[in-house]
């Protein structure tokens, strides 16, 4: 009986149909799709913090609107991946709990401080960027809620990928001062965001049985020779370089060789080290604890009011 | 366009791409903006200051609770009151630029505190800083958009078209802000012990500021047939006031009115404390970088 189960599974994923909240799964992909969407949820969540700090101080009313837009966009997307892991079991309050104990992870890059207002624009343009590279193939991955939910996410960065470039433009165009702003920012954003894809694969621990299960796509080391190719076109349009001495076209594959980043930091930051890690934990735990009794009221009013309807 | 190939896209740089947040325009689009014959335009222009700064100054404070609500959709909720009423003080300030020749922009980073014409309740801190909580936050929002919703249901008479056509699309949003600030204000007086609390405790906190709100100024004055004079507002906005703290089983604070400053108060651009310091980091960066393009 389970061995059927598991061979109609099988058969699901490989042609490529969706696995659907009441099918049968194997417990490890239910594992293993919790604890991505769950990261993936938190990713969105802890990114609200790097760019809403500059929502306050956006330098024109036209960027505070696309700004404010942008992070609540981000608290959305954080909402359907929530909603994605509650179809599989998982509670959101409990994922919260885990994120703010520190039981779960969320995507490294966040623990960057942003330090100008054109990190906006780069977080927009390289972070966003990086992400949809990451994301666009989770559009077909095999978990039906979670693949829907990537497709309105992925829309959705696309756009804020081009106001990102955009005000990267608008501010080549502008002074002095701002072309080195937007120079100096890509220069500090650059290898955190070629360490979004992840280790190189032959350190990936994840990846192998991901792939099978067609939760993942494409391997680090391939999404990370992507995101270089289509970003380096656009950084020379824009009229900025990227600091690796070693990035070059290579003719014979087609394709830019580069360097690696630096390993050591990313595990570094991935491991709490980063200069905004605790910072990140703490307004988030804060948050949720300074607004505990505002759900409890929340949830006593509806219980109330339940309570009289059931009465009557 | 192919989200496959979102990088591809992003080479083709085509200004009509970037339209969003720029709203304003469209918003508007087809509404006469020649000033009616007869209007006093430095008056007009003042008036549109006035309620151009109450809803880009409580949109700055509002915009603190992005990522610090109490609940996700709480979070996407305040961050959506703010955007509308950013986009409401966008529009009011580029129609007091055109009578002052200066952009959206100009008036709202290079004036300096003397010059803004908001309410005090606009600019008091509710919290999430230290001057406030979420009940705090949600007294005030009931309280301003109550008032606001009344007065510009009755601007879209106004005799400027402008102006009409403004609160002809901010009704729709204010009667959205004031059901979200009613439902929560029942919800927090009914619900805990513990809210109920917090719930009047902000009540007491936003209500010496009420009274600044329905003070006829000069400028309304002189605007007879352009302006709302918000003396005529106090018993619509008292009733609804009403209606919601009984709904809510809370009660209404005494009217203790908040003392003027040499007679003076927002309307005359004399503020609180923090007005100071929330302008400082409002319009720093625009300051620092003069000739910058954003």
């Amino acid at each position: 009986m389970a061995d059927d189960l598991e061979l109609r599974f099988e058969r699901t994923v490989r042609s490529e149909s969706r696995i659907e909240p009441r099918d049968w799964m194997p417990d490890g992909y239910r594992k293993t799709l919790i604890r991505q969407i769950a990261q993936h949820a938190h990713s969105e969540i802890i990114g609200m913090q790097p760019e809403g700090n500059w929502i306050s101080r956006a330098p024109s009313l036209r960027r505070k609107a696309i700004l404010l837009a942008k992070v609540q966009d981000e608290a959305g997307h954080g909402l359907y991946l929530y909603s994605a892991t509650e179809t599989l079991g998982a509670d959101r309050e409990d994922l919260t709990v885990k994120l703010i104990e520190g039981r779960q992870k969320y995507s490294s890059i966040f623990n960057y401080p942003t330090l100008t207002f054109a990190d906006v624009g780069v977080i927009g343009w390289l972070v966003d960027g990086a992400a949809i590279c990451n994301q666009v193939p989770l559009c077909r991955t095999s978990y039906g809620p979670y693949a829907r939910a990537m497709i309105r996410i992925c829309k959705e960065e696309s756009f804020h990928q081009r106001q990102g470039y955009e005000l990267l433009m608008t501010m080549m165009s502008g002074t002095q001062q701002q072309r080195d702003m937007v120079q100096d920012s890509v220069n500090r954003w650059w290898w955190p965001a070629l360490m979004m894809f992840g280790p190189p694969d032959a350190e990936s621990t994840n990846t192998e049985q991901s792939m099978a299960w067609r939760i993942k796509r494409d391997t680090n080391d391939e999404l990370r020779q992507k995101f270089v190719n289509m970003s380096m076109p656009q950084a020379e349009k824009l009229g900025v370089t990227f600091p690796d001495p070693e990035l070059k076209w290579n003719e014979e594959r087609g394709e830019y060789d580069f360097g690696q980043p630096d390993w050591d930091e990313f595990w570094q930051v991935v491991k709490g080290g980063g200069v905004c890690n605790e910072q990140r934990i703490a307004h988030r735990r804060k948050a949720h604890e300074d607004g505990a009794w505002v759900r409890d009221a929340a949830a006593a009013h509806a219980q109330k009011h339940a309570r009289k309807e059931g009465a009557a | 366009m192919s989200f496959d190939n979102a990088y591809e896209s992003l080479l083709g740089h085509e200004d009509a791409h970037w339209a969003f947040g720029t709203g304003f325009s469209e918003a508007l689009s087809g509404v006469d903006r020649e000033f009616p014959a007869g209007v006093d335009k430095d008056a007009l222009a003042s008036y549109c200051l006035m309620l151009g700064d109450d809803a880009l100054i409580f949109s700055q404070r509002l915009s603190e609770w992005c990522s610090r609500a109490p609940e996700l959709e709480e979070d996407i909720a305040l961050a959506n009151i703010a955007l509308d009423l950013l986009g409401q003080a966008r529009m009011l300030l580029t129609r007091a630029g055109e009578v002052l020749g200066r952009d959206e922009d100009a008036l709202a980073y290079l004036r300096d505190e003397r010059e803004f014409r908001n309410v005090h309740l606009a600019e008091i801190d509710c919290g999430p800083g230290p001057g406030g909580d979420f009940a705090t936050t949600i007294a005030r929002l009931l309280v301003f958009s109550s008032w606001r919703l009344a007065l510009f249901s009755r601007l879209r008479g106004s005799a400027d078209p402008v102006l009409a056509a403004i609160a002809e699309k901010g009704v729709k949003e204010l009667a959205y802000h004031r059901d979200h600030a009613a439902q929560w204000t029942v919800r927090l007086g009914d619900g805990t012990d513990e809210s109920h609390r917090r719930m009047q405790a902000g009540l007491e906190r936003v209500w010496p500021f009420v009274d600044e709100l329905f003070a006829t100024h000069s400028v309304e004055a002189a605007l007879q047939g352009v302006a709302v004079d918000p003396a005529s507002l106090r018993s619509e906005v008292d009733g609804v006031l009403e209606a919601v703290l009984s709904a809510a089983g809370l009660t209404r604070p005494k009217d203790t009115r908040a003392a003027r400053v040499a007679g003076m108060a927002g309307r005359d651009g004399v503020h609180t404390e923090v007005m100071g310091y929330l302008l400082a980091e409002m319009q720093h960066l625009h300051r620092s970088l003069p000739g910058a393009v954003w």
